[in-house]
């Protein structure tokens, strides 16, 4: 029963940022734009040599995907914020983590619908020959979008409520994302190619292993970190 | 009008000057062991001598940030000001120790190496350690709170330090999956002395340096809660 009303909140909150977010649309909009902005200045900055471009693609979706990311999360919390909103949130009754869990699924769907476009982009500007083992390279994308959701969402939680939170964010949140870009971009790398190495295996453990500690990590320190 | 009640912030006692002298002094008498011992080292010749800060300071950094790590973690245990104060201290003479290591290790790759920097395993998780580490005392920077700047920032150092072997072994498996790692520098026995002597001189610079910063941060904090208890009513 319990964790049936908890599921509840989760939905709720999450609809809540979602159908805010259909309504205004510019901030998804925004985003989507910045991300495919960025595709096309890494292209010219790096093409415009097809083979070249075809190297850097992976790497280029991924920072621009970082780039354009980091400013979802601050909106998700910014809105509450401006409003005054968030204070009443902390006042319904029922555990705190599920405010958490519900700004993380309502973040999970805006990046997913984010990185779906900005993929597509990439693959069109930097000439991406889609393998036939690709149902492995989504699955790398999905990992690595959860870790940056979920450490993404967790520092919004924060910077979001700080002085200077624009700069503060990426601050704090790409050097943490190391690990997910090495994995993301080296396991896309081997799945694109013939993975002669038999290396992304390895890599896509090691993402979803990161998801798991941080999950487990950022639910457990959000508690200390809402407390008004 | 009602008299002030005692602060339970009472100024902290002051850090002996002695231990200054001790630890500079032992960092002193290290270094010039070190150097008069140590014989030329046969590719690099002197240029090892640098060796006599850069190792011991990336262990203190490691040192530096485990102890960010229990202090932020029983700050959020107990909820002890201090702990986070102590942390915070921390946090710093470990970024400054950690900016050592980097750079002496750049100064030492350039003659040794031909570069500046190699996207080598070991240089480039000690510098996602370091930008970590910024990002931990830049959100110190950014929160006004005292309380919330404390709990805050006990999370992002528990999860920053939760990151480190993580991205010590993605960055590892990023460099040997493609090229063979760089071969362990063995050391030989007439190095290790000097390099032992300067780890324990540089572990009480490290303490002094972290006692002065914790002494600073408590005096400050004193401070501000007389400014308060001024703002509030008070005389």
């Amino acid at each position: 029963m319990a964790w049936r009303d908890d599921w509840r909140r989760v939905r709720a909150i999450a609809r809540k940022d979602l159908t805010t977010e259909l309504r205004a649309k510019v901030g998804f909009n925004s985003v989507v734009a910045l991300g495919v902005t960025i595709l096309i200045l890494l292209g010219l900055a790096l093409g415009p040599d097809a083979q070249a471009l075809r190297n850097a693609a992976v790497g280029a979706v991924w920072l621009a995907t970082l780039f354009s990311g980091v400013l979802a999360f601050n909106r998700s919390f910014q809105v509450e914020i401006e409003t005054g909103a968030l204070e009443q949130l902390l006042q319904y009754p029922g555990p705190r983590w599920t405010i958490f869990a519900g700004k993380l699924l309502g973040n999970l769907l805006f990046v997913t619908l984010m990185v779906a476009i900005v993929v597509a982009a990439g693959i069109v500007l930097f000439g991406v020959r889609i393998p036939a083992g690709w149902p492995a390279l989504l699955g790398v994308l999905a990992l690595g979008i959860v870790g940056l959701v979920l450490l993404g969402t967790f520092y919004a939680s924060m910077a979001s409520r700080s002085r200077a939170r624009e700069v503060l964010l990426p601050l704090l949140l790409f050097p943490m994302l190391v690990p997910v870009l090495l994995a993301a971009t080296t396991a896309s790398k081997a799945l694109l190619g013939a993975d002669l190495m038999h290396e992304a295996g390895a890599w896509i453990r090691l993402l979803a292993v990161y998801d798991v500690v941080f999950f487990i990590a950022t639910f457990i320190a959000f508690e200390h970190v809402i407390e008004a | 009008m009602p008299a002030t009640p005692p602060s339970p912030h009472s100024y902290p006692p002051r850090t002996s000057v002695w231990f200054a002298f001790v630890s500079f002094g032992a960092v002193i008498a290290a270094q010039t062991h070190a150097i008069l011992t140590s014989p030329a080292e046969g590719d690099m010749g002197h240029l090892q001598k640098i060796m006599y800060v850069h190792v011991p300071a990336a262990w203190m950094t490691f040192l530096a940030f485990f102890v960010v790590l229990v202090f932020s973690a029983r700050y959020l245990w107990k909820r002890n000001e201090n702990d986070d104060l102590l942390a915070a201290s921390a946090a710093e003479v470990g970024a400054l120790f950690n900016g050592l290591t980097l750079m002496l290790g750049m100064i030492w790759g350039r003659p040794a190496w031909g570069v500046w920097w190699v996207w080598d395993a070991r240089l480039t998780s000690t510098l996602v350690l370091f930008l970590i580490f910024v990002g931990y005392l830049a959100l110190r920077a950014f929160v006004d709170d005292a309380e919330q700047k404390a709990r805050w920032s006990a999370a992002v150092g528990a999860i920053g330090a939760i990151n480190v072997p993580i991205v010590y072994m993605s960055v590892t498996w990023w460099r040997t999956l493609h090229q063979p790692p760089s071969s362990p520098a063995t050391l030989d026995p007439a190095y290790t002395m000097g390099l032992r002597l300067n780890a324990i001189a540089l572990l009480l610079v490290m303490i002094h340096f972290i006692r002065k910063r914790y002494e600073i941060a408590r005096v400050e904090r004193a401070a501000e809660h007389v400014a308060e208890a001024a703002a509030m009513g008070g005389r």
